[in-house]
């Protein structure tokens, strides 16, 4: 491809929307943008390697389950891909309340790649585009295309930056460092330096992998399996459960011989040795890292967990580690049901460029340069589901932005999502950023279970949700105003039966009359407990409701108090977070504030009074000064 | 800009006695006091006309007992202040009653006032010109710049660690119940409910603990903080004495008499004043005297109100002007003291080269004749309650507003034990423990998520 660079100008290599890296991010950024009706390329280093999963082969957990679910709820496509391809699949927090409740799915590796090559290629107005990035074309502060290390330039109206780890990327194993963007991979160091020439701010983070063995080595029988769970568990809200096969994965522990092998090789550990730079994830320690800081612990688990139904390869969760090879192979031997199991892919750590992510709007955007967006671990965040989650919103963004209308925001009320964009973009990361439900304070409302009635019109709006799809969700909504008013009024009686039923599933008999809304909140009554109680009429519009909206009606009645107490917090806040603040705001110049607020806040330039008031260092008689300022500018003008 | 939500304060009422006044705006306001408001001719004080004065007495409606007799003054938006429904309560027991009273509304649904929120309320609503907006900011950063200051005073003394250590500890409790939920799919053991619910007992008992002793303790301490300053000599411990009435401080012609601060409390015109006369101020090699003026600088920087006298008799002396210089802006009064001393042209000559940053004009005294006092009160008075003064109408809510969050606290560490102790989900106790470590945070002013990730990944060996 070498010389055509005079074609630049051909209109076919000019798009609406440029995706770079066809990660987790990158997918979900191109597909949505191409949705949207843009016409956009993707371009990615192999296409070999669409969406391929580097760590972990499973979609979800606790806290990131809640995002894809959201993702699908507005129309992305990890939750959909995940259900076509995954070999396991369970509900996490069963024995805890329904907020805290997520799918977490074991992925066949290879079938998740090809399921989502699939639909990228299928999607109309979507080019992939195979290629290395080397630098973005911008003038004036806007970003006009970018330009390919093969000579290539395309021109856009909007880029979108998913590159993952492979900025300036160095992956090093025992001594040995060499630079690689995942092992055997190249690492993208032309695009690193020319974002620093165009002024962004990069920093150094650093993520490792376990190693991979072969599953037939291994020796389930002085293991502990962890099956999956059937009934028709699926993430996506769209489509009827196809039937998969599932297998077990398998839980061992390590033992005070694994751990001996491993403290008598810490001096070659890169975390002794000094070979890899950059702050790791604190919530994914490698082994060294464990046996560092909890020399008590006699045993760490180790969850085995294959990696698709066509490989034997299996993945040892809890053994991370980049020491040299043949330590790796010492420590496996050592714990119990992998005494033989032979090493396939060694592990290792990949240190990397990410970008400081308090250069980025809400919506992802870079508030020095307009029509540059970007999305996961390039904004210092790791996951596959932080990834898909932020690649929606970028390519959404991206896609409005090239149609010349405003992005779209969510809030911290609204979706775990918009928890991950505002505390990456106001509070910045020290660490790879990975959602934790305990990140919400809405928790109660932002359920796994309930991400299509808050997220699904904003699809819809945006065109990523059919009608169909919405007249779903609006039927379950209808139904669910209807159920609860008709528990509200429902009443039971003491009786001698009601006594003995409500004896038998172990809870008080009434002494008086209460709704039905009012037993519902016993933890020990179910739905159809509380049902059986009432009287005919009531049992008959009650007890035929589809199980998703009793489980809503359930929940309501569980969290009764709670929840209302959770609208009342995020009404008091409504005035703040809904307050814009002018871009380009000279905060030195309003009276009142400290000198450290007026630093902060022209450093970081907020976009509401609600954002201004998370950053550290400004106070809330800051965020007071400021709203009478912004009230008087909107008086005056 | 709808507020919504209905806020009450505490303010400092010049003049008549001791009365205190209680004010609350929102849409709640009529509601939550005719909630606690019996009128003595049996009426309901909803029903009452705006604009009226309702004599009554004040009810704790959970056992019916009378906490003080007032006057309550109902104002319906929009003629009000803050075109709220505006209700004060003006209560007749001094500043104990006071304070029951603002809880009582509390618990009936008000919600602290942020300080300065009275006047940014009434600027949001358009009563006060736009043009002011400037002022408004200013005086909303003095108040809770005086707040401040008054928080960190009720800090000192060990307080501020105790309460950081309650927190720590319901941090250790919720980041137990936080690894139970978010990292429940690694091999971390099932929360031991009687135990979480054992150390939220014991976390509550110390909690209740510190708010009998320390903060009520201190609360005695509570008036607008005023530091006497300046020279050695100058006669500052002659003016405590004077405004004090009362022979407190030693006094003698030698330069250096006062070594330590000397605290009182007094009333000047219904204000509660808590007054400090220094060491005074000069470069020493005295190892003592230099401990003393070292305090001598910490109560200036804690003060509401500086009193900076000078001796008349010696003029503004280069000495004087360094020190003056070295006050901060806005909230020092400047006292020339020794006017039976001095002829009526000294006066005049202290007032011109007086710096710019004062509030008023100086006030000339004798604390040895008494002339001039009355003169020196008013100016106090003004400074706090009037107009360009320094908008203390808040000093007690900011030490009023520790107790009520500590209290906030307590009856979040309950609910909490409640919800464990009736096996509800753990999500549930983690919203009333988070509730209560928020309210610690907001005294100490930290931010819960960092310090509980540190205490999840400290402790707890988790991540695969
Ligand atoms: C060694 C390792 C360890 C990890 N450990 C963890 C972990 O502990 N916990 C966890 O949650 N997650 C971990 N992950 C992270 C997880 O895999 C990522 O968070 C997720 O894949 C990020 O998705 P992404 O879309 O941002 O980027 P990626 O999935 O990395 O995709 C980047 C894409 O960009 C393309 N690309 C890069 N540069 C260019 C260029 N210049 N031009 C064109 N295309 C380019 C690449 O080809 C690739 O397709 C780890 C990843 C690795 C590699
Ligand atoms: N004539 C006259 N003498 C005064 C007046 N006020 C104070 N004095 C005298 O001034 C001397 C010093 O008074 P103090 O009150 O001890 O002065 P001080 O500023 O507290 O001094 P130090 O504590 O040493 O810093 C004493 O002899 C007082 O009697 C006044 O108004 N008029
Ligand atoms: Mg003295």
């Amino acid at each position: 491809m070498k010389g055509r660079r005079g074609d630049a100008a051909t209109a076919g290599l000019n798009f609406d929307v440029v995706v770079v890296g066809a990660g987790h991010a990158g997918c979900e950024a191109a597909l949505a943008a191409a949705r949207m009706g843009q016409r956009v390329a993707l371009v990615t280093l192999s296409v070999e390697k669409i969406a391929l999963m580097p760590c972990n082969p499973a979609v979800g957990g606790v806290g990131k389950g809640q995002l894809t679910r959201e993702v699908d709820a507005l129309g992305g496509e990890q939750g959909r891909n995940t259900d076509r391809s995954f070999i396991q699949i369970k509900m996490l927090n069963t024995s805890k309340g329904p907020a805290v409740r997520a799918l977490r799915a074991q992925a066949d590796k290879r079938l998740y790649e090809d399921w989502m090559r699939h639909t990228i290629f299928r999607t109309p107005g979507l080019e992939v585009v195979q290629g290395e990035v080397a630098s973005l074309d911008v003038s004036r502060e806007t970003v006009r295309g970018l330009r390919l290390v093969d000579g290539r330039r395309l021109g856009a109206r909007a880029v979108v930056l998913a590159t993952g780890t492979f900025l300036r990327a160095k992956v090093v194993i025992g001594d040995r460092s060499y630079p690689a963007g995942r092992v055997g991979e190249l690492p993208a160091d032309h695009l690193s330096t020319s974002l620093r020439a165009v002024g962004l701010e990069l920093g150094r983070f650093q993520s490792a992998t376990p190693p991979r063995i072969d599953g037939r080595t291994i020796d389930p029988a002085r293991m502990v399996p962890q099956p999956g769970e059937e009934g028709g568990l699926r993430f996506s809200h769209w489509q009827e459960p196809a039937a998969r096969t599932q297998v077990p994965c398998y839980l061992t522990y390590t033992t005070p011989d694994t751990h001996d092998v491993v403290a008598s090789h810490l001096h070659l550990s890169p975390l002794k040795s000094g070979s890899i730079g950059g702050r790791g994830p604190r919530y994914c320690p490698s082994i060294d890292r464990k046996i560092i800081n909890f020399p008590d612990r006699t045993r760490h688990p180790v969850f085995v967990e294959p990696e698709g139904a066509r490989t034997f390869e299996m993945y040892l969760q809890g053994l991370t580690t980049s020491l040299p090879v043949f330590v790796q192979e010492a420590i496996i031997r050592a714990t119990p049901g992998l005494e033989n199991a032979r090493l396939v892919r060694p592990g290792y750590a990949v240190e990397y460029d990410y970008i400081i992510p308090q250069q980025l709007k809400l919506s992802l955007e870079y508030k020095h340069m307009q029509g540059l967006f970007s999305a996961g671990q390039i904004n210092g965040t790791s996951g596959y589901e932080e990834a898909a989650a932020q690649g929606l919103m970028a390519g959404i963004n991206a896609a409005l932005s090239a149609r010349g209308e405003p992005p779209v925001v969510l809030t911290r009320d609204q979706a775990y999502i918009g928890v991950l964009i505002d505390d990456l973009v106001t509070k910045g990361v020290d660490e790879p950023y990975r959602m934790f439900t305990s990140r919400a304070e809405y928790r109660l409302i932002l359920r796994h279970d309930n991400a299509d009635e808050r997220l699904s019109a904003m699809g819809h709006a945006l065109g990523l949700i059919s009608d169909a799809q919405l007249e779903q969700v609006q039927r379950k909504q209808t139904l669910i105003e209807e159920g609860s008013l008709a528990l509200a009024s429902a009443q039971v009686r003491p009786s001698q039966a009601s006594d003995e039923a409500l004896e038998s599933l172990g809870t008080a008999p009434l002494t008086e009359t209460q709704s039905a809304a009012q037993l519902l909140r016993r933890p020990q009554l179910l739905f159809d407990d509380v049902v059986r109680l009432l009287d005919a009429t009531a049992r008959d519009r009650l007890g035929g409701l589809p199980s998703d909206v009793a489980e809503q009606l359930a929940i309501r009645a569980q969290y009764d108090g709670y929840i209302e107490r959770q609208m009342a917090e995020i009404r008091r806040h409504k005035a703040t977070e809904g307050t814009l603040i002018p871009r380009g705001l000279d905060f030195h110049s309003l009276e009142g504030l400290t000198v450290e607020a007026k630093d902060k806040l022209a450093r970081l330039q907020p976009e509401t009074l609600g954002q201004a008031s998370r950053i550290a260092g400004v106070s809330p008689a800051d965020v007071s000064v400021l709203m009478i300022h912004l009230h008087r500018r909107q008086a005056d003008s | 800009m709808a507020v919504g939500d209905t806020i009450v304060a505490l303010s400092t009422a010049a003049g008549a006695g001791a009365i205190g006044i209680v004010r609350m705006s929102g849409p709640e306001a009529v509601a939550i006091a005719a909630g606690v408001f019996r009128p003595v001719d049996g009426s309901d004080l909803a029903g009452s006309e705006s604009h009226r004065v309702r004599y009554g007495h004040v009810l704790d409606p959970s056992n019916g007992r009378a906490v003080d007799e007032a006057l309550v003054l109902l104002m319906r938006a929009p003629a009000t202040y803050t075109r709220e429904d505006v209700v004060e309560v003006h209560c007749h027991g001094g500043s104990a009653a006071q304070r029951a009273v603002l809880r009582l509304l509390i618990a009936q649904g008000a919600r602290p006032a942020e300080p300065g929120e009275f006047t940014k309320r009434a600027f949001l609503a358009g009563r006060i010109d736009l043009a002011q907006a400037e002022s408004v900011a200013g005086l909303v950063r003095a108040r809770s710049a005086s707040a401040l200051r008054a928080a960190m005073r009720q800090l000192e003394g060990g307080l501020s660690d105790r309460i950081r250590d309650l927190r720590s500890r319901m941090i250790q409790v919720l980041a137990r119940l936080e690894v139970g939920i978010d990292f429940s799919d690694e091999d971390v053991d099932e929360v031991d409910r009687p135990q979480a619910s054992a150390q939220l007992q014991e976390i509550e008992r110390d909690l209740r603990g510190l708010l009998e002793t320390a903060l009520l303790g201190r609360a005695l301490e509570q008036g607008v903080r005023t530091a006497i300053v300046g020279r050695p000599n100058v006669g500052k411990s002659s003016l405590l004495n004077a405004l004090l009435m009362r022979e407190r401080a030693i006094v003698s012609e030698v330069p250096g008499t006062t070594r330590d601060t000397v605290e009182e409390l007094a009333e000047i015109a219904g204000i509660p004043l808590h007054l400090v006369d220094t060491a005074g101020l000069r470069s020493s090699h005295d190892h003592l005297e230099r401990l003393g003026i070292e305090r001598s600088r910490r109560a200036v920087e804690q003060a509401d109100l500086v009193l900076a006298v000078i001796d008349l008799s010696e003029g503004v002396t280069s000495a004087d002007e360094e020190l003056l210089a070295g006050l901060p802006g806005g909230r020092v009064i400047l006292v020339g003291n020794k006017c039976d001393l001095a002829p009526v042209s000294a006066r005049a000559r202290a007032g011109a080269r007086a710096p710019g940053d004062l509030l008023g004009s100086p006030c000339a005294v004798s604390a040895l004749t008494g002339e001039g006092l009355d003169l020196l009160r008013d100016a106090i008075q003004n400074a706090v309650v009037g107009d360009g003064g320094l908008h203390l109408e808040e000093p007690l809510l900011a030490t009023e507003r520790q107790r009520l969050l500590a209290e906030e606290a307590v009856r979040g560490l309950e609910s909490a034990r409640r919800v464990l102790d009736a096996g509800l989900a753990d999500e549930l106790v983690c919203e009333d423990v988070r509730s209560s470590i928020q309210a610690l945070g907001s005294i100490t002013g930290e931010d819960l998520m960092p310090d509980l990730l540190d205490e999840i990944f400290h402790r707890f060996c988790i991540g695969k």
